[in-house]
């Protein structure tokens, strides 16, 4: 199952990079992937998640040829 | 409507003019224009800010800002939206995003103004970094006075 991750901000300085193409055997929840995606690293928790562009719950599945975006709380306007 | 992402310095108020003119042909129907312009300041949170680093998520804060736009066109039944934020490096006093709608009335451009910029700060994807005196810092929600009680993830969902 090939996954796009993405990254922003303050994730992105701390991932050390802004996207990567993923290949992942079974099916995870987002947050699961972002467990794995940190084992090494102190992750902070207040993160956001969306999918294809929608924000999503924790617990949502995963699909093939998703789009996944990890980012803090958002500070615009 | 008009949603626009722009990567360098703009004036706002010319953008205004142009599209009133070019995009709403002077409609007759309107009888109110409300206008919030949010421009960088030269503080925060104690220190001297001397230059923003504005990052989007291409793609996704144009949906929402949309999303949003739409949102408050059909809730308070104003005419027409429009949402301009930048991104990029700025610096103090450029103008970070005007947010402007048009209504028959005042009270439905008011209130739609202020939903459309309280929306895009808890939800469009934007996030800023800070070249202060100690060095650059993350922008966090909690420290922006303006900002509504986050608890963001819940709203959204």
């Amino acid at each position: 199952m090939k996954i796009h991750v993405k990254y922003f901000a303050s994730v992105r300085d701390l991932m050390e990079t802004d996207a990567e193409d993923l290949n992942i055997a079974t099916s995870l929840s987002v947050y699961e992937l972002w467990k794995q995606l940190t084992v090494k690293i102190n992750a902070p928790e207040n993160i956001l998640i969306a999918v294809n562009h929608k924000y999503v719950g924790r617990e949502t599945k995963l699909n093939d040829g998703d789009e996944v975006a990890y980012f803090p709380p958002v500070t615009g306007g | 409507m008009k949603i626009e992402i722009i990567n360098e310095k703009f004036d706002p108020w010319q953008s205004l003019v142009d599209y009133k003119k070019n995009d709403l042909q002077n409609d007759p129907r309107i009888g109110a224009s409300s206008v919030f312009l949010g421009t960088m300041r030269d503080f925060n949170e104690d220190s001297d800010v001397t230059g923003m680093e504005l990052q989007h998520y291409p793609g996704m804060t144009e949906k929402y800002l949309e999303d949003i736009v739409n949102n408050a066109i059909k809730k308070y039944k104003i005419i027409d939206g429009l949402v301009m934020h930048r991104v990029g490096f700025l610096e103090p006093t450029d103008p970070i995003v005007i947010v402007a709608t048009w209504s028959e009335h005042r009270d439905n451009a008011f209130n739609a103004t202020r939903d459309i910029m309280e929306s895009l700060k808890s939800e469009a994807p934007f996030w800023k970094k800070e070249s202060t005196d100690k060095g650059f810092r993350w922008v966090q929600p909690s420290n922006n006075p303006d900002s509504e009680p986050q608890d963001t993830q819940n709203e959204i969902q």
